[in-house]
C-alpha cells in the first residue's frame, strides 16, 4: 500500500494489519523511552491547510516516535499565504525527498491529486467533507480495545453528517467491519441518497436505545446561517445526547472538538460510557501502524537507499 | 437587416471545389444519398449523381469516397474569452477550433473581463472578428450591466451595434423583476433573450450535481431543481410578455419536462444541450478530476436520457457546446476550487457520433440537424447543401478513430472532458462561407490518402 486516500481503498484485511499493528505500538508507548528506530532517517511532512489540533499533534508525536525527521507547514505563515499553488508547494517539499506527506486541506480530492505529484507516500488527514481515514481507523481501534470483535454491533452515527468527513469515512469503516450503521439528524443535514454508502437514515433519536454505540458528530455553530438549523436550541433539544438518552449499555464515542451542551450534555461526556479520551489516545499508535503501513509495511518496497551510488559490478 | 450581416470574420478567397463521390447527408433539405458537390463562388453550384460533374478549371477536386459531406455545423454557445483572458483564447484560436470541429459559424458569449455590455465593445469585438476569426462569429451581448443582474444594458444601442441576442451566461438573471423588465424591452429592440437557468439559493456552494456521488464524495450538490424551477418561472414570464426566450445548456430531465410544457402550452421558447450532457454523467464526477467540473453538472443517467428523448422528440431544438476554456493551473486545483467549463467544439461530432449514433439511441441525420440548428434560435438560417446556398460543408470520415487530446487541440487550452478517450468521427474539410477554414493534416493538399 502506497497512500492512504481514502477507507474506501482498504479492504477488511487491511484495516485489521493496522490496528494489530497499532496495538504492538501501543505496548510501546507504555514504556519509558516510546521511540522505535523504525523510519530512522526518514522524512515525514505534514502539510495542514485547516487548523488541527489533535489530527497534526498526533502525525507529529507518530512520526517522532518512529524517529523520522518531521516538517510540519500550516498554511498561514507560508509560501501558501503568497498564493502558491498546491501543485507548486508538493513539488517544492517533494525537492526534500520525504517518505510520507500527511495533507490536510478543506477541498475533497486534495490528498489523491497531492498523490498524482508527488512519489512520496501520501496520507489523507482530512479532505473537505470527503473522507478523514485515520480518523475512522483510530475510532476502529478504540472501540475494539473496548468491546472485542465488532460484527453485528449497531452504530448510530448522529448529527451533521452533511459537513462531515469523519461521518462518511466511519460509515464506510464501520460496514467493513461488519457493523450496522445508522445515520440520524434533522434532514437538512443529512445528504440526499447518502443510504447508498450502506447505512440506514433516520430523522430523529426514537429507536436510539438499540445501538450498540452512538457516534455524536460536531455541530458547528455556524450551520445556523444556512438555515439547516433553526437554532441550536431546537437542535440541542431533538438531537443532544444526554443522560436520559444514553443507556448504560451504550458506548460513546465523538471525533472532539465538542460543544459541550450542544451535541452533548455534560454528564454523559464525563461519563464511564464515553470513550471520547480514548480515541485521543488512540490517535498517535494508529498514526504510527498508518505511517508503518505505507513506509516499513511488508507489502512495500524497500526503501531504496539514497545518496549512495553503487558501482558496477565487473562482468 | 439580416441576422447574417452581424456575423464576422477575416474574409478570404471563395475556394471552387469538386467533393466527389461523397455521402451527402443534409435532412432539412431532404439529400440523403452517394454523389458530387461543387462548391463556387462561395455558393453550392450544384449536385449530382456520383462521378457526374466536372469541376471548373482551376477548381480543387477531392475524392470524397468513404466521406461523408454535412452541412456545416453551427454552436451557439462558445466562450472565446476575449476580452480579457486571452491566455485561454481569443478569437483566433476559439475560430480555429470550430472550424476544425466541423463549424461554420459560432455565437461567443459576453461573460468576458470587461463584460460585453456596451455597443463599443461589440463593434470592437467585431472588428477583432474581421480580422482573426477563421469561421463567422456573432456576438451576443449583456442583459445587465456587468452580468450583475440589476440594471438593464443599453439594448437598444448594443442591438444597433450589432450584437445577435443577450444573455448573461455563466449566471442567471436571478430577479425576476429584471428579466421581466428585459423581455418587455425585447418587444422595442428584437433578438432573442438566452437563459443560464439556475437559481443562485438552491445552487448555493455546489460544484457537482446532487445525487448519490454528490453524498458519497462529501461535495456540495447543485439540485436539479435549481434549474428546473427558473426555466418554468421564465417560461412563465415569457408567455405572459410574450417574449421569445432560449434555454441554455439543459441538463435535468425536469427541466425537459418544464420546457416541453412550455413548448405544448404555445410559449416561444427554444433550447439547447452540450454534447457533455448527453454523453456523461455525474459518475464521471467520482475521480474529482476537474475536466468534468462545469455548470450545470454532468448529472444522472436519467436525467442524460430525458436529454437525448428531447433531442430525438425535438424539445430539444439544437446542440451546444458551451465551449469554456480554462487555464490549466486553474484546472489543476482542487474539484470544489477549480473553474467551472470544458472545451468542446472540436470534439462534439465525434463525442455524439460515437456514443449517441453508433449505439443507435439517435440517428446520424438527426445528429445532422441538431448540429446545424444552433442558429435559428437567434434568426439565421441553417446551413444546407442545397444548390444556391452559402458553401458551408463539412467533409467527415465516421470510421476513422482519434484519441482526443493525442495530437494537442487547436484550442489556446485543454480543459476537455473527452481527453484520452478513442472517438470516431474525424472532421477531414471545413468550408465556412465558401472559404476552405479547416483542413485536417491527413487530408491536407497534397498528402497521400
Amino acid at each position: 500500500m502506497r497512500n492512504l486516500l481514502s477507507i474506501e481503498d482498504l479492504s477488511r484485511q487491511d484495516i485489521e494489519r493496522i490496528l494489530a499493528r497499532a496495538s504492538s505500538f501501543a505496548q510501546v508507548s507504555g514504556r519509558e523511552i516510546k521511540k522505535v528506530p523504525t523510519l530512522r532517517g526518514r522524512t515525514v511532512i505534514n502539510l495542514f491547510y485547516e487548523s488541527s489540533t489533535r489530527t497534526s499533534s498526533s502525525f507529529e508525536l507518530a512520526a517522532k516516535r518512529l524517529s523520522a525527521d518531521l516538517v510540519s507547514i500550516k498554511a498561514q505563515g507560508s509560501s501558501v499565504d503568497k498564493g502558491e499553488s498546491l501543485r507548486d508547494t508538493v513539488q517544492t517539499l517533494s525537492a526534500y525527498d520525504p517518505a510520507a506527506i500527511v495533507i490536510r486541506s478543506p477541498y475533497a480530492g486534495a490528498a489523491a491529486l497531492v498523490a498524482s505529484w508527488t512519489t512520496a507516500s501520501v496520507i489523507n488527514a482530512g479532505d473537505g467533507k470527503h473522507e478523514h481515514p485515520t480518523q475512522a481507523l483510530l475510532d476502529l481501534y478504540t472501540l475494539r480495545a473496548r468491546r472485542g470483535d465488532l460484527e453485528g454491533l449497531r452504530v448510530w452515527i448522529v448529527g451533521d453528517v452533511l459537513h462531515s468527513r469523519v461521518a462518511r469515512s466511519n460509515i464506510l469503516a464501520f460496514t467493513r467491519m461488519g457493523c450496522a450503521v445508522t445515520v440520524c439528524g434533522p434532514p437538512t443535514l443529512i445528504p440526499r441518497d447518502i443510504a447508498t454508502l450502506g447505512c440506514e437514515v433516520r430523522f430523529s433519536l426514537d429507536g436510539i436505545e438499540e445501538a450498540d454505540v452512538v457516534y455524536a458528530l460536531r455541530m458547528q455553530r455556524e450551520r445556523m446561517t444556512g438555515s439547516y438549523v433553526p437554532s441550536l436550541r431546537e437542535y440541542a433539544a431533538r438531537f443532544q445526547i444526554d443522560g436520559r438518552r444514553l443507556a448504560p449499555h451504550q458506548l460513546l464515542m465523538h471525533p472532539g472538538p465538542v460543544n459541550r451542551g450542544v451535541e452533548l450534555a455534560a454528564e454523559v461526556i464525563d461519563s464511564p460510557q464515553a470513550l471520547i479520551v480514548r480515541q485521543v489516545e488512540s490517535g498517535v499508535v494508529v498514526r504510527m501502524a498508518v505511517l508503518y503501513e505505507l513506509l516499513a509495511g511488508g507489502l512495500s518496497p524497500l526503501p531504496a537507499s539514497r545518496g549512495i551510488r553503487t558501482e558496477p559490478q565487473p562482468a | 437587416m439580416s441576422p447574417h450581416t452581424l456575423l464576422e470574420h477575416r474574409r478570404g478567397h471563395t475556394a471552387d471545389l469538386l467533393v466527389r463521390r461523397a455521402r451527402l447527408l443534409d435532412p432539412r433539405a431532404g439529400i440523403d444519398e452517394p454523389g458530387d458537390l461543387l462548391l463556387r463562388a462561395g455558393e453550392v453550384a450544384e449536385i449530382g449523381p456520383p462521378g457526374s460533374l466536372e469541376g471548373p478549371d482551376g477548381a480543387e477536386v477531392v475524392e470524397g469516397e468513404g466521406l461523408h459531406a454535412f452541412p456545416a455545423f453551427v454552436d451557439p454557445h462558445v466562450h472565446l474569452r476575449t476580452p480579457g483572458r486571452e491566455d485561454e483564447e481569443d478569437i483566433e484560436t476559439g475560430t480555429r477550433a470550430a472550424a476544425a470541429g466541423g463549424f461554420c459559424a459560432i455565437l461567443a458569449m459576453p461573460n468576458t473581463d470587461p463584460v460585453v455590455d456596451s455597443a463599443d465593445l461589440v463593434r470592437a469585438l467585431r472588428e477583432r472578428a474581421r480580422e482573426e476569426a477563421r469561421v463567422p462569429t456573432g456576438f451576443l451581448a449583456a442583459v445587465t450591466v456587468g452580468e450583475r443582474g440589476e440594471q438593464l444594458t443599453e439594448m437598444g444601442e448594443l442591438a444597433d451595434a450589432g450584437a445577435l441576442g443577450f444573455t448573461d451566461d455563466g449566471r442567471p438573471v436571478a430577479n425576476a423583476g429584471v428579466l421581466r423588465q428585459a423581455l418587455r424591452y425585447q418587444r422595442m429592440v428584437g433578438l432573442t433573450l438566452a437563459l443560464h437557468e439556475e437559481d443562485p439559493a438552491l445552487s448555493r456552494d455546489g460544484a457537482m450535481h446532487e445525487g448519490a456521488v454528490s453524498a458519497q464524495l462529501g461535495v456540495a450538490g447543485i439540485p436539479s431543481i435549481s434549474e428546473s424551477t427558473t426555466i418554468a418561472r421564465d417560461a412563465a414570464i415569457a408567455a405572459y410578455e410574450d417574449a421569445r426566450i432560449h434555454i441554455q445548456h439543459v441538463s435535468a430531465r425536469e427541466s425537459v419536462a418544464a420546457i416541453e410544457q412550455a413548448k405544448q402550452a404555445g410559449v416561444r421558447i427554444t433550447c439547447e444541450a452540450t454534447p457533455h450532457h448527453l454523453t456523461l454523467t455525474d459518475e464521471a464526477v467520482r475521480t474529482l478530476d476537474t475536466n468534468f467540473k462545469m455548470n450545470p453538472p454532468l448529472r444522472s443517467e436519467e436525467d442524460r436520457r430525458a436529454l437525448i428523448d428531447g433531442l430525438r422528440s425535438g424539445v430539444v431544438d439544437c446542440v451546444a457546446t458551451d465551449h469554456a476554456p480554462h487555464a490549466r493551473e486553474e484546472k489543476e486545483e482542487p474539484f470544489e476550487v477549480a473553474p467551472m467549463g470544458v472545451i468542446g467544439l472540436e470534439t462534439a461530432f465525434a463525442a455524439l457520433h460515437t456514443l449517441l449514433v453508433e449505439p443507435g439511441l439517435i440517428s446520424l441525420p438527426l445528429l445532422v440537424e441538431r448540429m446545424t440548428a444552433g442558429g435559428a434560435p437567434f434568426g439565421l438560417a441553417a446551413p444546407t447543401l442545397a444548390p444556391g446556398s452559402p458553401a458551408n460543408v463539412c467533409l467527415v470520415d465516421l470510421g476513422a478513430e482519434w484519441e482526443v487530446g493525442e495530437a494537442g487541440y487547436e484550442s489556446r487550452s485543454s480543459n476537455c472532458c473527452f481527453a484520452g478517450r478513442r472517438l470516431r468521427g474525424r472532421v477531414r474539410m471545413t468550408v465556412a462561407a465558401g472559404g476552405v477554414v479547416y483542413r485536417e493534416r491527413s487530408f491536407a493538399i497534397g498528402a497521400v490518402r
